[in-house]
């Protein structure tokens, strides 16, 4: 009981501590001011007064959607002797393993710089600055020279440092025990079977609108990511999901966002110009997105500049990378971190932002959306991490369903030389951005909100595997495999979900 | 509550292995900590805490003072406390972990020594234990102090003063200032950690190159 009682009023104390940072703790000290003019708030009770207030006035209401936020979004509260690199990663040979890549990263970041003789970060001219504002809604019009960057990495150079994972203290023998996995993921973490997975295949029913609306009138978050775990009618999905990402526009978010604009305008940075690179070789080319193309250099490059994003490293298991103003290395007072958000755009980024673009066109609640997916869920995409939702877990759960439920086809491919983790691997990584169909994808990551986990993927490619599966046997090669399964662009999510869950197995 | 470490000494780990450990193949599943306490006398244990390495299950025995006629013998106050929900995977492997006094089954007044029985079923792991084991006892209660007697012996109720004409009620107003004085300490005492959102250093964010740590 002492227990339980202790972790509580941690947790309370931890959520008291981040919300008192926040703008609603301005807004609500603000009402509560403003109330004091009102007749049913006495002096001598003033706290149940006012608390009181609150509660009809809705904005309790606010404030629990903040805490809940809140919880979905911090880990609980690990043992107080934990230092924190265990709340980033518990598992001492992955924070390794996420070092070491971390450190590869930086070397390329800083060969590129070096060979390029471009600075990591450069102040624009006043010319130029005015000359960026301008353009600043058509950006896509631009066209650098980009031909010699190239992205730092691609998700296949992070699957190759996934496949080489070991625990130093686990069997890694060659000779074949009850436990070995024939996959290419080597590492012995918790994954659910299928029985857990089950809910991932609720479809809604007929009164599934009209609740929606009822939930949206409500206002309020619990209720809405519960909802949403049998898909969002269309109409009321941007609405949805700011909800439960608890999102609202104030005006203190668009400021905000101008704030960022104008650090862009007067900073050039080296990652901008692997923005560009990404955008123009991945969105760009996409039937669905290149309309958005505007958009997604106006999200990612403010991103890039936005050092809030930096206190949800404190629970990644990746670093943000730092360094020293020129001529003032190793001073503590001049370490920065770069880029100031402390993330490293990859090879695909910028499809982690197309899909929101059909939800969103404002550019700051376009923005505030994004940041709140990538700080959920997508920068669990590419770290190290022993997370239940992170990459790591994602593929061995992946190999573990299509080992346990289609031996012939796992065993087959494997022989013909087409590990399945090598072709799903991308479509993990992406959330499926720019593989399936937008209107598929984005009932997709209605689960990926409603169940505020990232499984779904990975059950979703091994549904995937076992819908071609036919093909699949008849294939010779692993390229004869890729060519099955380029095309995704047909598949229905959830009735391909449901066969696989339901049918499959039994 | 406060909670005060114990100076112990852990003895080296012992194998229970059937048979030769040199001949046998297989690797121990049960391993035996010893941990004494010289020089403490008898303490009220309040609290375990390690940080685990791939032990799947713990047991705790424990030797406590008796009076003089009975010896003491070993008892156990923890039986099979589950550290690793599925002893083939990674979960709870490397987690810091407290056990307290509530959770053990008998009385911890006096303990002389504690033996911890380790068990990983598993034949996955290489190896296994636990590490940066502590032990702690109660804390002292706060030191009584004596107060003048007129604080703790305050002079009875005089007679209520009659309230003056159009004065509100002291009390009432007592009470009030008391409310709005614990309010205006607590929002002294609050302070926030958000982030002001400078990413550079007075306006300059000329950099050297990415340093590795």
């Amino acid at each position: 009981m002492l227990q339980e009682e202790s972790d509580l009023s941690l947790i309370i104390a931890q959520i008291v501590q981040k919300l008192k940072g926040s703008s609603l703790y301005g807004q609500l000290e603000r009402q509560a001011w403003a109330s004091l003019q009102r007749p049913e708030i006495k002096l001598e009770s003033l706290k149940e007064d006012i608390k009181e207030f609150f509660k009809i006035s809705g904005w309790e209401k606010k404030l629990q959607n903040a805490v809940y936020s809140e919880l979905s979004v911090f880990p609980l509260p690990s043992h107080p002797a934990a230092p924190p690199e265990h709340l980033k990663e518990p598992l001492v040979y992955m924070r390794k393993a996420q070092g070491s890549w971390e450190k590869r990263i930086l070397k390329s970041l800083n060969s590129m710089c070096t060979e390029l003789s471009i600075p990591l970060a450069r102040k624009r001219p006043v010319g130029e600055q005015k000359e960026l504002l301008n353009k600043w809604n058509e950006m896509g019009t631009d066209e650098p020279d980009l031909s010699l960057f190239r992205p730092v990495y691609a998700p296949k150079d992070f699957l190759e440092v996934l496949i080489n994972l070991r625990n130093p203290n686990y069997e890694n023998g060659d000779s074949l025990s009850f436990r070995t996995h024939l996959g290419l993921i080597q590492v012995p973490l918790k994954v659910k079977d299928i029985p857990e997975l089950l809910t991932f295949s609720e479809l809604f029913e007929n009164e599934h609108v009209r609740i929606g609306q009822k939930v949206l009138a409500e206002q309020d978050s619990a209720a809405a990511q519960q909802y949403i775990r049998q898909g969002s009618p269309t109409a009321l999905r941007a609405e949805l999901w700011a909800l439960i990402l608890n999102i609202s526009s104030q005006p203190e978010d668009i400021l905000y966002y101008e704030q960022l604009k104008t650090n862009v305008i007067q900073h050039d940075l080296l990652v901008d110009s692997l923005i560009y690179k990404d955008v123009k070789l991945t969105a760009s080319n996409d039937d669905y997105y290149f309309v958005f193309e505007d958009y997604l250099y106006q999200v990612l490059l403010c991103f890039s500049r936005d050092t809030s994003v930096l206190d949800h490293f404190a629970y990644n298991s990746a670093s943000p990378p730092k360094s020293y103003i020129r001529g003032k290395l190793g001073l503590e007072e001049y370490a920065v971190f770069y880029p100031p958000n402390g993330v490293i755009p990859f090879h695909g980024f910028s499809m982690y932002v197309a899909p929101l673009c059909f939800l969103y066109h404002e550019p700051s609640k376009l923005y505030q959306i994004f940041r709140e997916m990538y700080v959920r869920f997508f920068f669990r995409l590419h770290s190290i991490s022993s997370h239940p939702s992170g990459i790591v877990s994602l593929c061995l759960l992946f190999e573990t369903l299509l080992q346990t439920y289609l031996p012939q086809l796992f065993y087959h491919l494997r022989e013909i030389g087409a590990q399945p983790l090598r072709i799903s691997f991308k479509w993990m990584v992406r959330a499926f951005s720019g593989y399936l169909a937008t209107d598929q994808l984005l009932l997709l990551w209605d689960r990926i909100l409603g169940y505020n986990s990232l499984e779904i993927l990975a059950v979703l490619a091994a549904a995937v595997f076992a819908f071609r599966a036919v093909n699949l046997m008849e294939v010779t090669s692993l390229a004869a495999a890729e060519a099955v399964l380029a095309d995704l662009s047909t598949l229905k999510v959830m009735p391909l979900l449901q066969i696989f869950l339901f049918a499959t197995v039994t | 509550m406060s909670r005060v470490s114990v100076p112990c000494h852990v003895k080296g780990t012992v194998a229970l292995q059937v048979g030769d450990v040199r001949t046998s193949h297989g690797r121990p599943g049960v391993l035996v900590i010893d941990v004494s306490f010289p020089s403490i006398a008898p303490f009220q244990l309040q609290e375990i805490m390690f940080k685990n390495y791939y032990t799947a299950f713990l047991s705790i025995r424990v030797r406590q003072h008796t009076s003089m006629h009975t010896p003491a013998k070993w008892v156990t106050c923890l039986r099979n406390y589950c550290l690793m929900p599925d002893p083939h995977s990674e979960e709870g492997a490397q987690e810091y972990v407290s056990l307290f006094k509530h959770q053990m089954l008998c009385d911890m007044a006096k303990v002389l020594e504690l033996r911890l029985i380790l068990r990983q079923p598993s034949p996955l792991w290489l190896s296994f234990t636990v590490e940066e084991l502590q032990i702690y006892q109660q804390g002292p209660k706060s030191p009584s102090m004596t107060f003048p007697k007129w604080l703790s012996h305050p002079v009875p109720c005089e007679q209520p003063v009659p309230l003056l004409e159009g004065l509100p009620d002291p009390s009432r107003v007592s009470s009030e200032v008391q409310q709005m004085w614990a309010l205006t300490e607590m929002i002294r005492a609050s302070h926030t950690s958000a982030r002001i959102g400078r990413f550079d250093v007075d306006g300059c964010y000329d950099l050297n190159l990415l340093s590795y740590t």
